[in-house]
């Protein structure tokens, strides 16, 4: 493993591939994903889009909430304005995708930042109840204003093109959320390297102190809002895409407390964290279906008694990992890292 | 007009309910700073319970809601011990997810026992309609209405009075200062639990005979957070005024302007309330002053 790596600057200290082996293994890493779609077949393929989908989602969340500290309950609503923002420009007015995806993550940003302005005075509790409103108000929004949403009954979106391949199954939609996953990872990765990140954490260590210190807090307050919208907003238009409909459903705040699970049960304030718990929350109730499918599988009246069952699982979930493990996935793999760092000779 | 008093009562019957879960809700925020995001699947046990009690069991009515509270208390006290007792002191957003993680897994159970249909409470209440004046209502509004406000009239009163209820104001208050005056805090956090799910139980009782019951009444569950924030989160009476007057607002909007809209302007208008509130006077109508600007 990584043993006996010894830096002896700051860059060094801060470099994202800490030791020699690294870059291998990003390499590694990396030619896998390009080649799975050729050695799974494509149920797999879509339920690793479902999890790219809900990394870039999940990251977002974590920069707010994990490396800000501002607490948001109403991510699922900001992936509801990315998607509807994009699926209008798509479906309606015929831009391209291309476009309109960008787009729908500043549309996001826009509404979030603005959502984000209680934060200023606003903590905690106060600021988790003002972001639920926004939860409720922007799925209002949504749900009535047929004109430019078309309301419950939800909208169709066309399938993005490139030259002219149109990306209309698993696995040519597979590569283009490859590419935005890796891009959003290696974004937040970077990001808090930089003055604007450090200041994120900072204002969620202590927000007084940060300010003694020249941070201004509305700037980076409402900056983390948008940030995280941003990608909440790309998630957005990148599932609506994906799955060819939007309806508000897709919206509520079942969501927004999914996205909130993934990042609790992954590990709160760290990237990693955000995948692990994304991959976990998409896999846990694939896991579920196919254990019920294995043990009783016919039973008639058992879809809800799973669907049920699947929520009172993760309400589980999150009590646990809350108690016996605050950090998340990640700070168990890190863990289970250290110990084998210099195993066999641990002391 | 009558159309006017009729959304007036109705608005005061949602109103009563209301103030009974925010009851709950304040005093749980009170005594130990945790927002309850699960008050709504309280009351669902509570519909639940009673309603199976009453119509599988054959229990008589009153029988059956004393058996109900008595589980509810249960239900609180070990709550409170599992659940909420690990998160003394740690941060807020812990304490939150950790509610609405609650939330989540008493629903999941809740549904895998009962399923998601609305299920309708036998007659308890005589059918007759009541006439008042030009207003006609039906008998369960009444009751609902009465049992509400004597629930909270007692429950000011024990507060007041009862030893209980000034060893609980005290531990609110200050719980060092309670602990070193000999107080259990511990024991009182779990009394706060099992009396928000009484009330809770109770509301989801009332509700459930005037609606019927589905899993959709936990929406109940954050209708009152913009109750508690306009009356002020740690505050008795700011829980019961702000209870009647979101129901009235509620009631008002559902009459008034859901036909105008295409309906769910009444879900809205009380997150709406909650935003303005929360932007104008954060700490409510009468909630203490110390929210820490930032």
């Amino acid at each position: 493993m990584d043993c006996g790596v010894f830096t002896t600057n700051y860059r060094e200290d801060m470099a994202i591939l800490h030791h020699p082996g690294a870059k291998l293994k990003v390499l590694v890493v990396v030619a896998f994903f390009l080649a799975l779609p050729f050695m799974v077949n494509a149920y797999y393929v879509s339920v690793v889009n479902l999890i790219g989908i809900a990394i870039i989602g999940a990251i977002g969340l974590n920069i707010l909430v994990g490396f800000t500290g501002q607490i948001s309950i109403g991510h699922g609503a900001f992936m509801g304005v990315g998607a509807y923002a994009a699926g209008i420009m798509t479906a309606t007015l015929g831009w391209s995708f291309w476009i309109a995806l960008p787009a729908g993550g500043l549309a996001a940003a826009l509404i979030g930042g603005l959502f984000g302005i209680p934060s200023l005075r606003l903590k905690g509790l106060y600021l988790a109840i003002a972001t639920l409103a926004a939860q409720v108000i922007i799925e209002f929004g949504i749900i009535h204003w047929p004109a430019l949403t078309r309301g419950p009954a939800g909208m169709v979106l066309p399938a993005p093109t490139i030259g002219g391949l149109v990306l209309n199954n698993d696995t040519t939609f597979y590569y283009l959320i490859l590419a935005i996953t890796i891009g959003a990872v290696v974004f937040a990765l970077n990001l808090f390297r930089t003055r604007t990140g450090r200041a994120f954490m900072a204002v969620r260590d202590r927000d007084l102190a940060a300010s003694v210190m020249g941070i201004n807090l509305f700037k980076y307050k409402v900056t983390a809002f948008a940030v995280s919208s941003f990608y909440a907003g790309i998630a957005g238009a990148l599932w609506g895409h994906y799955l060819g409909v939007i309806s508000p459903e897709y919206f509520t705040i079942k969501v927004s407390i999914l996205y909130l699970a993934m990042i609790i049960i992954g590990g709160l304030g760290s990237v990693m964290g955000a995948i692990y718990g994304a991959c976990f929350m998409t896999l846990l109730p694939i896991l579920l279906r196919e254990t019920a499918d294995f043990f009783g599988g016919g039973f008639a009246g058992l879809t809800h008694i799973m669907l049920a069952m699947q929520e009172a699982v993760f309400g589980l979930l999150i009590i646990l990992f809350l108690i016996f493990e605050p950090e998340g996935l990640a700070k168990m793999w890190h863990k289970v890292k250290e110990y084998f760092k210099l195993w066999p000779f641990s002391y | 007009m009558t159309f006017f008093l009729q959304i007036i009562i109705t608005g005061l019957v949602v109103g009563a309910v209301y103030a009974l879960v925010a009851f709950g809700f304040v005093l749980i925020y009170k005594s130990s700073d945790v927002i309850n995001f699960a008050q709504g699947e309280f009351l669902l046990v509570g519909a639940y319970v009673a309603l199976s009690l009453v119509v599988f069991y054959q229990v008589p009515f009153l029988a059956a809601v004393a058996l109900t509270l008595t589980m509810c208390v249960l239900l609180g006290v070990v709550v409170e011990r599992l659940v909420l007792r690990p998160f003394i002191g740690e941060r807020v957003i812990s304490v939150i997810m950790a509610t609405l993680g609650l939330s989540l897994l008493m629903r999941g159970i809740i549904q895998m026992i009962w399923g998601t249909e609305t299920r309708v409470y036998p007659a308890i209440f005589p059918d007759a309609p009541v006439r008042l004046g030009e207003v006609v209502v039906s008998q369960v509004y009444l009751w609902s209405l009465g049992v509400a406000l004597v629930l909270l009239a007692v429950f000011t009163v024990f507060f007041k009075y009862s030893s209980t209820g000034i060893v609980m104001r005290a531990a609110a208050d200050d719980q060092a200062a309670a602990q070193s005056m000999g107080i259990s805090v511990k024991r009182i956090i779990a009394i706060t639990w099992a009396i928000a799910a009484v009330v809770a139980a109770i509301g989801g009782v009332l509700l459930g005979n005037i609606n019927g019951v589905n899993p959709s009444l936990a929406y109940i569950g954050l209708m009152v957070l913009p109750v508690v924030i306009l009356g002020g989160l740690d505050s008795v009476p700011g829980a019961i005024v702000g209870g009647f007057t979101i129901g009235l607002l509620e009631s008002l909007a559902g009459g008034y302007l859901d036909p105008l809209f295409g309906g769910g302007v009444k879900e809205v208008v009380p997150f709406v309330v909650l935003l303005v509130v929360l932007m104008v006077r954060p700490y409510g109508l009468f909630g203490k002053e110390i929210i820490e600007r930032v």
